[in-house]
């Protein structure tokens, strides 16, 4: 397995490589450092004596990739592209472009969003599993039916609606917990109740019916009937032996997803205002802040990796069958 | 309805559904603040976008004062009641006096020839005793050393926050701290936007930031990356402009006359800053624990900034060491009806802490003040059919939801101007070429403002939330004018006394003078197709970019919208690459010199870069800004402001689209608010009934379990079929029970 990882470490520095110029190519495709001084420095009375000095302060009025004025292989290191985004590789991530340490924002703002996202993953995770277990449980019976209906009905609502709707149910008409914000300590719980619950229920649809999907393909196999022979009960055929057997499928989609847990999520972040990474990036973007972007694609690309790789662990973990040989 | 019993066991259920937590508040469930809150002299706000800076010679946006304008204190300010806009001393112990001087620095008397006037000198004092707010740069050890000026890394160890600082101190204001934020101005590593216009102002401003620019990179040659900056004394050098008379007194050295700069001085980018909170923020180590001066600003003013989460809330705390200031006890006349004058002569501030929470969405925000957890808002188009009824004689009022909960009301025109601007280099509709030319192009435009209905835009994309403009100069600017003797002729006419927009035929015979007959050119026959440039191009745009195209199919001219985003929309603007465009202006100061300025031929953006983003260039005009720029307002001022708006009605460069007007919602329980167009720093004279709060938040958000409960009860009664089928099939045999699994 050590082998394994360290081939996979390889191939992440390569990925990382390729997605950090990509990110680099994009971004100054569509900003130029001028642009980003005149973001930083205000749309008002702004000179181009203040742009000059605001690029040389920052290091961007370095050429992009390569420099044609400098001297061997200063060509191609004092460029913005190696002063700027090869840093990543060393984990240093500068200040943004109003001045604040990019480290410091990202610590400070992925507690709030991993307090809300791990709740909703492990009660989606019960509760989707658990729903979709009844379904195929019952399944050609009338609450299958109504089941999968309510599922559909519940996935063509967008998660808006359920946002949005709750905070007028919940928070507005019965007054049962706070609209938005956001506090520290036991006091975070009367904030969380309903923005877990949103993403819990807003998933159910979708969720529930791809395992539902999951469980009845396992549902026909040899096994299942060669324990019904045996003469289990129809509960543990489906918790002990069918729920074990779909659990790569399971692991396949979930596991990837949980180092990502700190990233946030954009929308439920913001209106129940929890001050979460979700809309760092998307904030960084609209304010041309090179250094907020690089670094929250690097790190996201990072822990999608790192997904990746838990992923591929967690298999042998739950099907001695696989290796990684 | 349920009967008391279910209702109580109902509500049993739910509660302990939810969070034990609940149980100990004796407050409203919904209530987002701490229950150590409750009761207390508290002003809640919010605020949508987090400010990018909090430093006074970086902050330039309306959000960004918000916070800084209650925590500094520029030496000068803006009266709080009176309107037109009057400035007061604020620190300052009067108006500045201002000397005139010619080239051989002889004094020359107020009432010179502009042309004379070589320099003008500005002396500022300010009044003794007054203390900066409790801060760590000014606190001294046991043996009255500076406790935190010369800290290392490992002394930052465990200190995140400002408040981890145990030890703090403050020190008498004096008129050097004044001084040097001037010196700040030029900082190399600041960046302050008005460093390029007060260069061309302050005298030896400019030389003096080129001075600190080739110190700074001497200093930090060779620096690594990571490595904090080295402190950059900012007194080595002088600024030749800049003098520190006394303890109390500075003097500013102006180049020629410039009247605009008393208002200048009642910004925060000339608020005092103290060299010890500039070298206990440049400590090594602070930055990278964002205890910074633009995240923990330092003033002498009614608040001092105790907590900043941008992305959560920043509250402001009473500053123990504030002198107090007296509530106006004159406004204008319908202040006293208004009750604003009830605290006349009292000593604010009345509020001890102002919390303001990150609201990034506008609904929670909405419905968090109709609940009661926010004191105010701003109405916005999806909510203004709630809250605002408009008469049958246009004025608006409150509807009655509104009026039930005892929510008041305020409008305020702002100092802004939105317009459609030509492009005057451009050779259809500006105002190059020959004499015919010119003509043609001036017709054209005047068609187009007669066909661009702004009249109709308020009142379909704005909800009647603002005035048509009839030239650049909003209300409660010296120059508007107001009634019959203000409306722009090219488009309006009166009628019974009041204006009217020119019938459309109008602006078809424009069209054609213009050698466009029915909108197609009558040299060749093609139809006119005109190029609207804009950065709108999301779903929500469309129905005004659809309006637009309206507007201009009235006059039979195609009109062509080339979306772009924001970055090159800017740079065509800047280079003159455009035809037409949409673009504002907010006012730094309540003078016409700041709108007029937007036309002035050497501003022109395309040439010199500056803010006269529709390159207009008309000698007269010119002519006319030189003289007007620096008078004294008064009647010859205003007959000049008349002569330049004349000339720009007639020659019609940009569409004068529409001045908004503000609406403000607060709640009973809050008074002493009146709208400040030029000001933010209100808030000392707001005052609040937490009593009345507390009461109506209790009344307006009694939680509702039942409802709740039902819903809990009906998730477990759709369980009980699935329960009995279970446990039929568990008896029953495998066989018998799974038809499906076994084909």
């Amino acid at each position: 397995m050590t082998a394994y990882i360290l081939r996979r470490i390889v191939y992440a520095v390569l990925i990382l490589i390729g997605v950090n110029l990509v990110t680099f190519w994009l971004f100054f495709k569509v900003n130029t450092p001028d642009d980003m001084a005149r973001m930083q420095l205000g749309a008002k009375r702004v000179t181009a004596e203040a742009i000059a000095r605001w690029k040389s302060d920052r290091g961007y009025d370095k050429p992009l990739m390569y420099n044609a004025e400098a001297a061997g292989v200063a060509r191609f290191t004092d460029t913005l592209y190696v002063s700027k985004s090869l840093e990543m590789f060393r984990l240093e991530f500068g200040r943004a472009d109003d001045g604040r340490d990019i480290a410091f924002e990202i610590r400070s703002r992925m507690w709030p969003s991993l307090t809300l996202a791990l709740p909703v993953f492990l009660l989606s995770l019960a509760v989707y599993i658990s729903f979709a277990l009844l379904m195929a449980f019952f399944r050609a019976t009338y609450l299958d039916f109504w089941g999968v209906a309510l599922c559909v009905a519940m996935m063509s609502v967008s998660t808006l609606f359920y946002i949005i709707g709750g905070q007028y149910l919940v928070a507005k008409i019965w007054s049962l917990v706070p609209i938005s914000g956001y506090a520290v300590g036991v006091d975070a719980a009367r904030f969380l109740i309903l923005p877990i619950a949103v993403g819990v229920i807003g998933g159910i649809g979708s969720g529930a019916r791809w395992y539902r999907t999951i469980f009845l393909e396992e549902v026909g196999k040899d096994y299942v009937r060669t324990a019904r022979a045996k003469g289990l009960g129809e509960v543990v055929v489906f918790y002990g032996h069918i729920l074990r057997n779909a659990l790569i499928p399971i692991l396949t989609g979930s596991v990837v997803a949980i180092p990502l847990l700190f990233m946030g999520s954009l929308l439920t972040e913001s209106f129940f205002g929890i001050p979460g990474l979700g809309s760092y990036t998307i904030e960084a973007i609209q304010a041309q802040d090179f250094g907020v972007v690089r670094a929250m694609v690097f790190i996201g690309s990072v822990l999608y990796i790192v997904g990746l790789l838990l992923t591929d662990i967690s298999y042998t973990l739950v099907d001695p069958r696989v290796r990684f040989e | 309805m349920l009967s008391d019993g279910v209702q109580r066991l109902a509500r049993r259920a739910a509660v302990a559904a939810l969070l034990p937590a609940l149980l100990a508040c004796d407050r409203a469930w919904n209530d987002p603040y701490p229950g150590a809150e409750h009761g207390a002299n508290i002003l809640y706000s919010a605020f949508s976008q987090r400010p990018r800076h909090l430093d006074p010679a970086k902050a330039y946006a309306s959000d960004e004062y918000d916070f800084i304008s209650q925590v500094y204190e520029p030496p000068l300010q803006y009266h709080y009641l009176k309107r037109p806009y009057t400035l007061i001393p604020a620190t300052a112990a009067e108006l500045p006096k201002v000397q005139y001087f010619d080239a051989r620095e002889r004094r020359l008397p107020e009432a010179a020839d502009m042309r004379a006037v070589a320099y003008s000198v500005y002396e500022l004092r300010i009044q003794p005793g007054i203390r900066y707010a409790p801060h760590p740069a000014f606190a001294l050890d046991a043996s009255g050393k500076p406790a935190y000026l010369s800290l290392t890394r490992d002394d930052l160890r465990g200190k995140a926050r400002l408040l981890d600082f145990p030890l703090t101190g403050t020190r008498e204001l004096t008129a050097r701290d004044y001084v040097y934020q001037i010196r700040r101005l030029a900082h190399p590593r600041v960046h302050s936007p008005i460093l390029g216009h007060m260069g061309e102002y302050i005298v030896g401003l400019k030389e003096y930031a080129e001075r600190l620019a080739a110190e700074d990179k001497r200093l930090n040659a060779g620096r690594k990356a990571g490595e904090t900056a080295a402190f950059l004394e900012l007194d080595r050098f002088d600024i030749t402009g800049v003098s520190e008379v006394d303890r109390y007194t500075w003097r500013i050295r102006i180049k020629g006359k410039y009247p605009q700069f008393s208002y200048w001085l009642a910004m925060p980018f000339f608020a005092p800053v103290p060299i010890e909170a500039d070298r206990f923020y440049s400590q090594p180590g602070m930055a990278e624990k964002n205890i910074t001066l633009d995240w923990f600003p330092v003033g002498t003013g009614p608040y001092m900034l105790t907590e900043n989460d941008p992305n959560s809330r920043i509250v402001l705390l009473r500053n123990p060491n504030f002198r107090g200031e007296a509530y106006p006890a004159e406004g204008e006349a319908s202040d006293q009806a208004a009750g604003l004058l009830a605290d006349a002569g009292r000593k604010g501030p009345f509020i001890d802490k102002v919390v303001f929470s990150r609201e990034k969405e506008g609904i929670p925000y909405w419905n968090k003040f109709m609940q009661g957890y926010y004191d105010q808002s701003g109405i916005s188009n999806d909510n203004f059919d709630n809250a605002v009824r408009i008469s049958s004689t246009g004025d608006a009022g409150l509807s009655e939801s509104m009026e039930v909960r005892g929510i008041g009301l305020k409008t305020s025109v702002a100092t802004s101007t939105y317009y459609l601007a030509f492009n005057w280099l451009d050779p259809v509709v500006g105002g190059q070429g020959d004499a015919v030319r010119r003509e043609r192009a001036r017709k054209l435009r005047q068609a187009i403002s007669l066909a661009v209905d702004f009249d109709e835009f308020i009142s379909i994309f704005a909800n009647g939330r603002g005035i048509p403009g009839q030239g650049p100069i909003p209300p409660g600017i010296f120059g508007f004018r107001d009634g019959p003797s203000g409306i722009n002729p090219v488009v309006y006419q009166l009628r019974d006394g009041k204006p009217q927009r020119r019938p459309i035929d109008e602006a078809r015979r424009l069209l054609a003078d213009a050698g466009y007959p029915a909108g197609r050119d009558a040299r060749t026959g093609q139809p006119l197709v005109l190029y609207l440039d804009t950065t709108a191009r999301g779903p929500g745009d469309k129905a005004r970019l659809d309006w637009y195209r309206k507007q201009f199919g009235k006059i039979n001219v195609q009109l062509d919208i080339r979306t772009t985003d924001w970055n090159r929309f800017q740079e065509k603007v800047r280079k003159g690459n455009t035809q037409m465009f949409f673009l504002g202006w907010n006012a730094d100061y309540p003078d016409p010199e700041n709108f007029l300025f937007l036309l002035y031929g050497p501003n022109a953006a395309a040439r010199f870069d500056g803010e006269n983003k529709s390159n207009f260039q008309n000698p007269e005009y010119d002519r006319l800004f030189e003289q007007m720029k620096n008078m004294d307002n008064g009647p010859g001022r205003q007959e000049i402001i008349d002569r330049m708006v004349a000339v720009l009605r007639e020659e019609a460069p940009w569409v004068w689209g529409f001045h908004p007007r503000d609406y403000g919602l607060y709640h009973a329980w809050l008074s002493n608010v009146k709208p400040n167009q030029m000001a933010r720093n209100g808030m000392k004279f707001y005052r609040l009934d937490a009593g009345l709060r507390g009461q109506k938040r209790a009344e307006w958000n009694r939680p509702l379990v039942w409802p709740f409960a039902v819903a809990l009860l009906l998730l477990l009664l759709s369980l009980l079929p699935a329960i009995r089928s279970w446990r039929e099939r568990e008896r029953s045999g495998a066989a018998r029970g799974m038809p499906a699994a076994l084909p």
